[in-house]
């Protein structure tokens, strides 16, 4: 009886093999959730039962339930403290360096002008790069001898440059954080920029106000959101640092430049492999992530929606 | 000079009741407004030079030779060299005078043979970094593809059904790309060791697979979000399964959004450093930490690395032209579209 239907309304093949809706939402999504479970949910839980424990993933020993031994420890280990102040000090520089030059570069190119696309795209190319790859790179061009950063700043004489890789070694890592995210920021202050309604700023000049005071009163204000969520973005990257360390000074000279992520780094993977405290710390560092993290993804939720 | 006036065109060739569209504010088109965007343009030249500087000295020093690299102070102009690609594709041994004569005269030289040869020195074998570059792409494609793929399949229902808990899913997904890769990697590092996924390919693609899977969910949902609902409502009345709508409706309209997320997938997957280097070391070791490692292996040979860093990098390049329409979606998490 089905028949005459079928080739009345010429109906595509396989209508009546159907799968129901609810089939189709959990083959659709169920492979993606069980990765991240088995990738991400179920590690944090084993580091977790690790931070509470003695183990070194080099000996064969089982790990040895010590509490909060490990935790007590960190907390009184002074190179911890110095992890801790040189990523807030290299995060707190590089971010508001790379707030200021990015929202800079944004004005300067929120204008159409000729090229001006194709300009934008060529300041855009650093952020695109291997950091690790750049970093390492970057010691060429700031070695004293063979590098030209020195003699483009106008240090002609080797034997008086600075050694930036030695005597100003964050710095160095600064300026290359500064190089290489300022145009994240553009970006983000650049589409800012652009949505400004133009009958804000006629009605501001008809009104007589100045540059200035429109910059103050328009332009920041309308920015702000989106050079905000840069901002959060960039910090909580910089947070992490790690790829552009190692490119670039290995944490050193000593551990000068060790941030948290290469402090961790070098106690699992360098000396004695301890498993159960580099445990611990990665919690420490978590909860301070996660808690900026949040605010990051909250925003951008609310974005999403706005 | 029309273009000094408001409107483009006169009063007598519009008339009174036709609105002035296409205007140009006074304050925009004086003098100093013009001065103002040429001043503009010759800044800009000038600030993309001067970040593009360090990527043009790479370029320099990939063909440089050894002691021109290490020049001091940096030489700018310079005989182009290829010594920098034969170190780092080749591996060569120092040949004596009598044994060179004896090479110089077989007749089955190639071009890189003889420029090997011209140094003293004979290619016994590729490099290690040919493998590494191998690694990288096979790594990098691989993950790509997967990830794409099971992201669009949650996008797609993520975006179209009322999923209990949507929200919270999401946020789940999306926090998942906050972890630092630190963090993780102790944990994943002694279940790889446990399992056998140490330095090896699969486990790597794996791994990249999820580390870019929550991205691919949140750009893709953001391009699925964008086509009208209307299309698959009317594909279903004409009697398509859900399916069907999928795939003939759904895959071609977003087309440019699967293009444009894969290539990010890609670019994370081929500059992915730190799981990297915790986790392979000689079989499955990609590109990023191993380029750095060759630093210490006989004095720096900085031409080689350059050359090696100059390949790495020029695909990166060319692929942010490409995507120059989608950077700002990518990098926001598709949260902001232009």
């Amino acid at each position: 009886m089905d028949q005459p239907l079928q080739s009345a309304s010429r109906l595509p093949r396989g209508y009546r093999r159907q799968i129901s809706d609810s089939t189709i939402q959990r083959l659709f999504i169920m492979p993606t959730l069980v990765l991240l479970i088995l990738w991400n949910v179920f590690p944090l839980f084993y580091s977790l039962f690790l931070s509470f424990t003695r183990y070194s993933h080099s000996g064969k020993q089982p790990p040895v339930w010590i509490g909060t031994g490990n935790f007590d420890a960190l907390l009184g280990d002074p190179s911890i403290w110095a992890a801790f102040a040189v990523t807030g000090r290299y995060a707190l520089l590089s971010v508001s360096l790379q707030a200021v030059i990015g929202f800079g570069l944004a004005l300067l190119l929120r204008a159409k002008f000729k090229a001006s696309g194709l300009l934008t795209t060529l300041i855009l190319i650093p952020m695109m790069l291997s950091p690790v790859i750049v970093g390492m790179f970057w010691r060429l061009i700031f070695n004293p001898l063979m590098g030209i950063f020195n003699y483009m700043l106008g240090y002609w004489d080797p034997t008086t440059a600075p050694v930036w890789l030695k005597d100003h070694a964050l710095l160095s890592i600064v300026i290359v954080d500064v190089w290489m995210w300022s145009p994240f920021v553009m970006l983000l202050c650049l589409s800012g920029l652009k949505a400004i309604p133009d009958y804000i700023y006629e009605a501001a000049a008809i009104d007589r106000a100045s540059s200035w005071r429109q910059f103050w009163r328009i332009t920041l204000p309308q920015v702000a959101p989106l050079l905000l969520l840069a901002v959060l973005f960039r910090t909580i990257e910089a947070l992490k640092a790690f790829d552009l360390v190692m490119g670039l000074t290995g944490g050193g000279p000593g551990n000068t430049t060790e941030t948290v992520s290469v402090a961790l780094y070098r106690m699992v993977f360098q000396g004695q492999a301890r498993t159960g405290s580099a445990s611990a710390l990665a919690y420490v560092m978590l909860i301070v992530i996660v808690g900026v993290s949040n605010v990051y993804i909250w925003y951008l939720n609310r974005m999403k929606e706005a | 000079m029309a273009t000094n006036t408001i409107a483009r065109r006169s009063f007598a060739e519009t008339g009174p009741r036709t609105p002035v569209v296409d205007s140009v504010r006074v304050d925009q088109v004086t003098p100093g407004a013009r001065r103002g965007t040429a001043v503009r343009l010759i800044l800009a030249i000038l600030i993309a030079f001067l970040m593009l500087i360090p990527v043009i000295w790479m370029a320099m020093t990939a063909f440089k030779s050894r002691p021109d690299a290490t020049a001091s102070p940096p030489k700018v102009i310079f005989t182009p060299s290829l010594d920098g690609f034969i170190g780092l594709f080749t591996n060569r041994t120092q040949l004596s005078a009598g044994a060179l004569a004896a090479e110089l005269k077989r007749p089955d030289l190639s071009f890189w043979d003889r420029q090997a040869l011209a140094r003293g020195m004979r290619i016994i074998g590729p490099s290690k970094f040919v493998q590494q570059i191998q690694n990288s792409l096979i790594i990098a494609l691989i993950s790509t593809l997967l990830a794409v793929t099971l992201g669009l399949l949650s996008a797609y229902a993520f975006s179209r059904y009322d999923i209990p808990g949507k929200g919270d899913w999401l946020f789940f997904i999306l926090s998942t790309r906050m972890l630092p890769p630190v963090v993780v990697t102790i944990p994943i590092f002694l279940m790889y060791r446990a399992v056998g996924l140490y330095d090896t390919h699969i486990g790597m693609i794996l791994l990249y697979t999820v580390f870019n899977l929550s991205f691919s969910v949140w750009l893709l949902k953001g391009f699925i979000d964008e086509i009208p609902i209307e299309y698959e409502e009317a594909a279903l009345v004409d009697g398509y399964s859900r399916l069907q709508t999928f795939r003939k409706i759904v895959l071609p309209q977003c087309v440019t959004g699967i293009a444009a997320t894969a290539v990010f997938c890609l670019i994370f997957a081929w500059n992915e450093y730190a799981f990297a280097l915790m986790l392979t070391s000689e079989r499955a070791r990609t590109a990023p930490p191993a380029i750095p490692a060759n630093l210490g292996v006989g004095g720096i040979e900085w031409h080689v690395i350059a050359a090696g860093s100059l390949l790495f990098l020029i695909p990166v390049v060319i692929v942010t032209f490409a995507l120059r329409r989608y950077l700002l979606r990518g990098v926001t998490f598709g949260a902001i579209r232009q």
